[in-house]
C-alpha cells in the first residue's frame, strides 16, 4: 500500500513539473488592459526618409510599465524595434542609422506591434512571437512563466518616406528672404556710390599703433587666433583681420608670429600672411615656419604660446578668435611682459577676461565688422549698414513686445513672440 | 570666363548655395550634403595634421641643431613626442588599442598629460586674482560700478551673504538674470547678425582676404 502511494505521489510530481515547465503559455485572446489600449505610427514628418514615429498614449496609473515594440515588414519578417521602453518615454523611432542603412526602406509598408508588461520582457517569449511561424498577429494576454504581456493589434500599414522641403523651417525661409533683401538693397546702395557711415572702434585704430610700437622696439607681433577650427566663424573673422595686420607687418617690415591650435588653420594662415605679404609688395620677408603648429590640447596650446610669450618678448599681441578658459591664462601673460594687447572673441563668457587684460577689446559683433572696418571698402560698408538695419529693426521689436506685455493688459502678444523665435531661430541665437 | 580669383570665389558661391538650399530640403541627396562636407572635412584635417606635426619637430630640430637658447627644452620636445608615439604604435599592437588600462600609453595619458593639464588650468586661479585686482581699481565710474556689482554677486552666492542679509542672494540672482542677462543677449543678437553678414559677405566674394 506505501508503495503505491509512493508511486502515486512521485507520479503527481512528475506530471505537476511537466505541466508547468518554463515554457508554459497562456493565451486570451481580444482581452486588453483598458479600451483603446493601441500604438499608432506615422511617417516622421520633414526628414530625409528612413524613419518611421511610434506613439502610445496609455492612462499614467501605466507609466512604470514597459513597451516593447516589435516590427513586420511586408514579406513577413519580424523584427524587435525596442525593447523595455517606459511607457512615460510615450514614443519611439524607428530609423535608418549609418550602422543600419536599410532598416527602414522607403516605400515599404511595416507594421508595428506592442507588448506591455509589468517587468522587462522575457527573452525567450520574444524570440517566440517573432518567429516567423508564430508571428504576433493575434492581439490579447499572453501569460508566460506567470508574466502577464499585453499585445496590442497591429498597427495599419506605415510607409516612410523622404520629404522634399522641411515645412518646419518656413519661418526660416521667410526671415532668409527678409534678411537678403535688406542686405542686397544696401549692397546696392553702396554700389550706386552713396557714403556709409561705420562708427569708430578704438580696438582697430590701435592697429597701426601697436604694430608701429613693436617695430620701434624690434619686436616681433604674435598672433593667437584661439582654439577655433577653420568652420568657425570667429576663426574666419580672425584670419580676415590677420590678412590687414599682416599687411601692415610688411609694410613696418617686421615679424608676426602665429601659434596655431589647428593645423587646418595654421595652413589656412600660412596662406593669409603669405598673400600678404606678396599685396604689400614684401614677399621676401614672408617666412613660413613663423605661422607654426603648437598642439590640439587645450591648455598645451596655452603653455606652448605663454612659454613663446615669454621667450619672444612680442611687443604685440592679438587675440583674436575662439577662447575658451585658455582665455585669461593667454591676456595675462601678454600683460605681463607688457605688449599692447587687442583681443576680440564672440565667446561672452571670456569678454570680461580680455577687458580686464587687455588694452582694447573688440566686442563680438565689432570683431566680425573689423575686416570692413580695416578695408573700408563701400560694398563691404554696405553689408555693416544692413547689418545695423536688422539690429534696429529687432531693438524696436523687443521694445513694443515690452511695452506691449506692459500696458496691454490682456492683449494677445503672441505675435511678438512667435516673431521673435522666429528670427532667433533664423539668426540661431 | 573664370580665370585667377575668379575660380575659388565662385567655388565659394555655389558650396555656399547648396549648403543653404541642402538646409531646407532633407531629401536625398541634399539632407546628407552636410555629413558628407563634414567627413570630407575630417578627411583632409587629418592629412593636415602631419603638416602640423612636420612644423613643430621641424621648429624644435632647427632650435636643435643651431643650438639656439633653451634648446634643451627642444630636445625635451622630441623626446617626449618620439616616446609617446613609439609606446601608443607598441600598445595597440599588444592590446588592439593604445587606450587599454594596462597600457603604457594610458599610463602616459593620466600620468604625465592630466597632471599637466590640470597645472596650466590650475594656473587660472592666480590670473583671475591678477585680473581682477586691476579691473576693480576703483579708477573711474565705470570700474567703480563693476567694482561694487562683483561686490555684491559674490557675497550673494557664498552663505555670509544670506547672513548679511536675506535680500542679498535675491538682489545677486536679479543682477544675473536681468541686466546681465539682457547685455549678455544683446551681445548674442550682434554676434549673429555679424557671423551672418560675414558669411553674406564670403559667399557674395565681397570679402576675399581668406583667399590666397
Amino acid at each position: 500500500m506505501l508503495k503505491r502511494t509512493l508511486l502515486l505521489i512521485v507520479f503527481l510530481i512528475l506530471s505537476i513539473s511537466l505541466f508547468s515547465e518554463n515554457d508554459s503559455l497562456i493565451f486570451l485572446e481580444n482581452q486588453t488592459p483598458f479600451e483603446g489600449f493601441a500604438i499608432t505610427g506615422k511617417d516622421i514628418p520633414n526628414d530625409g526618409g528612413g524613419g518611421i514615429e511610434i506613439e502610445w498614449s496609455f492612462p499614467d496609473s501605466l507609466d512604470n510599465f514597459f513597451l516593447t515594440v516589435l516590427r513586420k515588414d511586408e514579406a513577413g519578417n519580424n523584427s524587435i524595434v525596442a525593447t523595455d521602453l517606459l511607457v512615460s518615454s510615450k514614443q519611439v523611432r524607428d530609423v535608418s542609422s549609418e550602422e543600419d542603412p536599410s532598416r527602414v526602406k522607403d516605400g515599404t509598408k511595416y507594421y508595428y506591434t506592442g507588448i506591455l508588461s509589468k517587468k522587462m520582457v522575457d527573452e525567450d517569449f520574444l524570440n517566440m512571437l517573432i518567429s516567423k511561424e508564430n508571428g504576433y498577429s493575434k492581439n490579447g494576454i499572453y501569460i508566460f512563466n506567470n508574466d502577464t504581456f499585453y499585445v496590442t493589434a497591429e498597427t495599419d500599414a506605415i510607409i516612410s518616406k523622404a520629404s522634399w522641403f522641411n515645412l518646419s523651417r518656413i519661418p526660416v525661409v521667410i526671415s532668409l528672404i527678409l534678411i537678403s533683401f535688406v542686405f542686397l538693397y544696401y549692397l546696392n546702395l553702396a554700389k550706386s556710390g552713396k557714403e556709409l557711415y561705420i562708427r569708430k572702434i578704438n580696438g582697430l585704430d590701435a592697429v597701426e599703433e601697436a604694430v608701429g610700437r613693436s617695430t620701434e622696439m624690434g619686436k616681433p607681433i604674435m598672433y593667437i587666433l584661439g582654439i577655433g577650427y577653420v568652420t568657425d566663424i570667429p576663426t574666419i573673422a580672425g584670419l580676415t583681420i590677420l590678412s590687414r595686420v599682416s599687411k601692415k607687418v610688411a609694410e613696418y617690415e617686421t615679424k608676426i608670429l602665429v601659434p596655431s591650435y589647428d593645423p587646418v588653420v595654421m595652413t589656412t594662415a600660412q596662406e593669409v600672411v603669405k598673400e600678404a605679404f606678396t599685396e604689400a609688395g614684401r614677399p621676401d620677408l614672408y617666412n613660413k615656419n613663423d605661422i607654426m603648429y603648437i598642439t590640439q590640447d587645450q591648455f598645451g596650446y596655452a603653455a606652448g604660446v605663454d612659454g613663446m610669450m615669454m621667450r619672444e618678448k612680442p611687443g604685440a599681441v592679438f587675440l583674436q578668435g575662439l577662447f575658451f578658459a585658455e582665455s585669461l591664462i593667454l591676456a595675462e601673460t601678454g600683460h605681463s611682459i607688457g605688449a599692447i594687447q587687442i583681443s576680440g572673441t564672440t565667446e561672452t563668457a571670456q569678454l570680461p577676461f580680455f577687458v580686464a587684460a587687455c588694452d582694447y577689446t573688440l566686442i563680438g559683433e565689432e570683431m566680425m565688422a573689423a575686416s570692413v572696418y580695416l578695408q573700408k571698402e563701400p560694398m563691404m560698408l554696405g553689408s555693416i549698414a544692413a547689418e545695423d538695419l536688422l539690429k534696429v529693426f529687432i531693438m524696436v521689436l523687443i521694445i513694443v513686445g515690452f511695452v506691449l506685455s506692459i500696458f496691454a493688459y490682456g492683449f494677445n502678444i503672441g505675435i511678438f513672440k512667435n516673431l521673435f523665435d522666429l528670427l532667433a531661430r533664423a539668426l540661431q541665437v | 570666363m573664370l580665370k585667377g580669383k575668379g575660380i575659388p570665389i565662385f567655388i565659394t558661391f555655389l558650396v555656399g548655395m547648396i549648403m543653404i538650399i541642402s538646409f531646407f530640403i532633407p531629401h536625398k541627396p541634399f539632407g546628407d550634403i552636410e555629413k558628407i562636407s563634414l567627413n570630407w572635412y575630417s578627411i583632409i584635417a587629418g592629412f593636415t595634421m602631419l603638416l602640423g606635426v612636420d612644423s613643430l619637430i621641424g621648429m624644435h630640430f632647427r632650435k636643435l641643431k643651431r643650438k639656439d637658447e633653451n634648446w634643451f627644452f627642444s630636445l625635451v620636445l622630441i623626446l617626449g613626442f618620439t616616446a609617446t608615439v613609439v609606446v601608443g604604435i607598441i600598445e595597440t599592437v599588444r592590446f588592439g588599442t593604445a587606450f587599454d588600462d594596462k597600457s603604457y600609453f594610458t599610463y602616459i595619458y593620466n600620468y604625465f598629460i592630466v597632471p599637466l593639464q590640470s597645472t596650466m588650468f590650475s594656473l587660472l586661479a592666480f590670473f583671475i586674482a591678477s585680473a581682477a585686482y586691476r579691473a576693480f581699481r576703483a579708477r573711474n565710474f565705470d570700474a567703480t560700478l563693476l567694482l561694487i556689482t562683483a561686490i555684491i554677486v559674490m557675497l550673494g552666492r557664498v552663505p555670509l551673504g544670506e547672513q548679511i542679509s536675506p535680500y542679498l542672494p535675491k538682489f545677486t540672482e536679479w543682477i544675473m538674470q536681468v541686466p546681465q542677462m539682457a547685455a549678455k543677449r544683446g551681445i548674442g543678437l550682434g554676434i549673429s547678425l555679424g557671423a551672418l553678414g560675414v558669411s553674406i559677405r564670403i559667399i557674395l566674394g565681397i570679402e576675399r582676404s581668406y583667399l590666397s
